[in-house]
């Protein structure tokens, strides 16, 4: 699959003073994609989501959108859009001229105007008697979607989110995260959200960039993020995980501390002669059994370790298990609450899992 | 418990009522009453007649009230264009710098109007401080740039310009800035963002600004004395004279009440118009 590329980002630095904010960022963004930027507060997304609209000018590197240098372009001439984290919405307007301040402001007739908010009213789900409405009157849901409709005004080339949903409650967040998903599909815009929420990430995007520090630690789908992660960083942000520091002698042998591998494994694991790294598995993909192991369904552990079980909590639609490990570490084990495991803290437990739902972290 | 609450509230606003009544309402009665009074009395046991107002719209004090109205109307628009800049410095640019900037301008007011205008004058009149040197460094002298209408319209302006632009800065800090930067993401120029943006969300400030300058400046009087050497007579003077020299107060008394008629409309509607609980710092 060859896509298309809208934006392209190259070494992009800045600097607020001493502090380096951005450091040498480079990004492609594809046509019609959803892509996300997840990092912890701090690592400089908002930084970077403001120098792509235009509210602040790189200290170095250049961003072309279309094969046009942008990043000169000041914001009000650049052909991008952005959904505030405050939503930014004009206090004294009602709904209706919010939504059609982009329109008036490129000189569309009143009637025209009119229409296209309604339009865009009936696409985001909100009853055209809102036009007359006053954005105070707006529950924060209906705000978002005010915000949305006012940024589609636009019709901008690349839409950009700044955390839009981070101040509502749990349940409508769930709501619109899908709804947004949903507005990508239908308007084929290429979206692009920043939020320091995994969950978020996951659940709406194509692609997901992991941030840290002011670089890039990884850019790929959710799924290859998820399952394969580049770093230790990138593994840990993703959710709850597992990792056994593993090691290859000079002459091949590979140690890992605590595990014992099946015959011919350590050779498939993909470690170089000499090299160290990490071996990552996700709680869902590991197997307990109690003592020595009772024969579990499915297929047979290549890897295992041995542990004592410490507690056992309810999420809800999962069980998770704590495990003190060999050398003491705590590992986690989850399962669907239909294979609850039967033991109780302090007994010896088997923990176990295939070749092929572990993944390696080079280096460390 | 909450009506206990409010019948102390009530109590304890008691003092201050009783003080606004005796030194605010009464006079305002008295001046009412002395307006519809005979033409020339000093006390208020006469039989009611107009006159007073009748006199009024047969002398020519429509141009005092003309004048006064007029000036302060440009030196209203005047401080409104001037401040906007100083005042959004201010309340959005310099954070810091600000508190030096208000100290500034009002330790300006800490001098008596009268002294800072006199200090204008020696300033500006023939042989003054600008003509003088002039005058001892060209050799060319010129006349005094005092007595005329535009040199009390700068008065106007310079001494109310504090009531401009702290109510213009309150009024400012209130637009949000991601408001400001939203209009230019959707393409607003900065005009369009002054107009549409800017401009209503700071409504508040302005009508507060704009009335305070206005109705201050109506009923000055120093400027147009000191600086414009009664070029023209504003209506202010125009009351004094005839409570003091013409020694009617019936009439002084109606030009009053018109002036208060006047400035009174303009300031309900203004105030009407905006939400004064917002730049009194409470949220809609």
């Amino acid at each position: 699959m060859t896509e298309k590329t809208i934006l392209e980002i190259a070494g992009l630095y800045k600097r607020f003073g001493a502090f380096t904010a951005l450091h040498s960022i480079d990004l492609e963004v594809y046509e019609g994609e959803f892509l996300t930027i997840v990092g912890p507060s701090g690592s400089g997304k908002t930084t970077l989501i403001r120098l792509f609209v235009g509210m602040d000018e790189p200290t170095d590197g250049t961003i072309w959108l279309r094969g046009r240098r942008i990043d000169t372009v000041p914001a009000n001439q650049r052909p991008t859009c952005m959904v505030f984290q405050s939503l930014a919405l004009f206090p004294h307007m009602t709904v209706g001229r919010n939504i059609e301040f982009p329109l008036k402001i490129s000189g569309v007739d009143a009637a025209t105007r009119r229409q296209r908010a309604l339009d865009l009213l009936d696409l985001l789900h909100l009853p055209r008697e809102y036009y007359d409405k006053r954005i105070h009157q707006c529950s924060g849901g209906e705000r978002q979607r005010v915000a949305l409709a006012r940024a589609l005004a636009f019709d901008p080339e690349i839409l950009f989110f700044d955390e839009p949903l981070s101040a509502l409650d749990y349940r409508l967040r769930k709501t619109l995260e899908k709804e947004l998903k949903d507005l990508h599909a239908r308007t084929g815009k290429t979206f692009v959200y920043i939020t320091h929420s995994l969950e978020e990430a996951m659940v709406m995007s194509d692609r997901i960039a992991i941030m840290r520090a002011g670089r890039f630690e990884q850019i790929g789908p959710a799924d290859e993020i998820y399952s394969r992660p580049a770093s230790r960083f990138v593994a840990e942000f993703m959710g709850e995980v597992n990792l056994f520091p593993v090691q290859a002698d000079d002459d091949g042998a590979v140690r890992a501390d605590g595990l014992a591998l099946d015959p011919g494994v350590a050779e498939r694991l993909g470690l170089k002669a000499g090299a160290a790294g990490m071996l990552m598995v996700r709680p869902e993909n590991v197997t307990m059994v109690n003592g020595s192991g009772a024969a579990e369904p499915g297929p047979a552990p290549e890897i295992t370790v041995g542990g004592h079980l410490r507690a056992e909590y309810n999420l809800g639609s999962r069980l998770q298990y704590e495990v003190e490990g060999p050398s003491g570490q705590r590992l986690t084990v989850e399962t669907l609450r239909e294979g609850r495991f039967g033991g109780s803290p302090g007994d010896a437990v088997t923990l176990g899992w295939t070749l092929d739902r572990c993944h390696l972290i080079h280096g460390e | 418990m909450e009506r206990l609450d409010r019948r102390l509230g009530a109590l304890t606003a008691t003092p201050m009522l009783v003080l606004l009544a005796v030194t605010f309402l009464a006079p305002l009665i008295v001046v009412a009453a002395f307006s519809v009074m005979p033409s020339k009395v000093f006390s208020l046991w006469h039989q009611p007649d107009f006159s007073a107002y009748a006199e009024l719209l047969r002398q020519g004090y429509w141009k005092s009230l003309a004048w006064s109205l007029g000036m302060a109307l440009a030196s209203t628009a005047i401080l409104l264009v001037l401040c906007w800049p100083l005042a959004f410095a201010m309340a959005k640019v310099y954070r810091r710098f600000t508190l030096i900037l208000t100290v500034g301008v009002v330790m300006s007011l800490f001098v008596s109007e009268n002294i800072r205008l006199f200090g204008w004058v020696l300033t500006l009149m023939k042989g003054g401080l600008i003509e003088g040197y002039v005058r001892h460094l060209t050799g060319v002298g010129f006349d005094s740039l005092l007595y005329n209408v535009p040199i009390i319209v700068f008065g106007l302006v310079y001494v109310y310009l504090p009531f401009m632009l702290f109510p213009l800065a309150q009024g400012i800090s209130m637009v949000p800035d991601d408001a400001r930067q939203a209009a230019a993401d959707l393409g607003a120029s900065r005009a369009r963002i002054l107009w549409e943006v800017e401009v209503p969300l700071a409504a508040p400030g302005i009508v507060v600004g704009c009335l305070l300058t206005f109705v201050l400046a109506t009923g000055a009087v120093a400027e147009s004395k000191l600086l414009g050497g009664q070029v023209v007579v504003v209506i202010a003077d125009e009351v004094e004279t005839a409570f003091t020299y013409g020694q009617d107060w019936p009439l002084g008394s109606a030009l009053a009440m018109v002036l208060i008629a006047i400035v009174g409309t303009i300031a309900v509607i203004g105030v009407n118009r905006v939400d004064l609980d917002a730049i009194m710092g409470r949220r809609r």
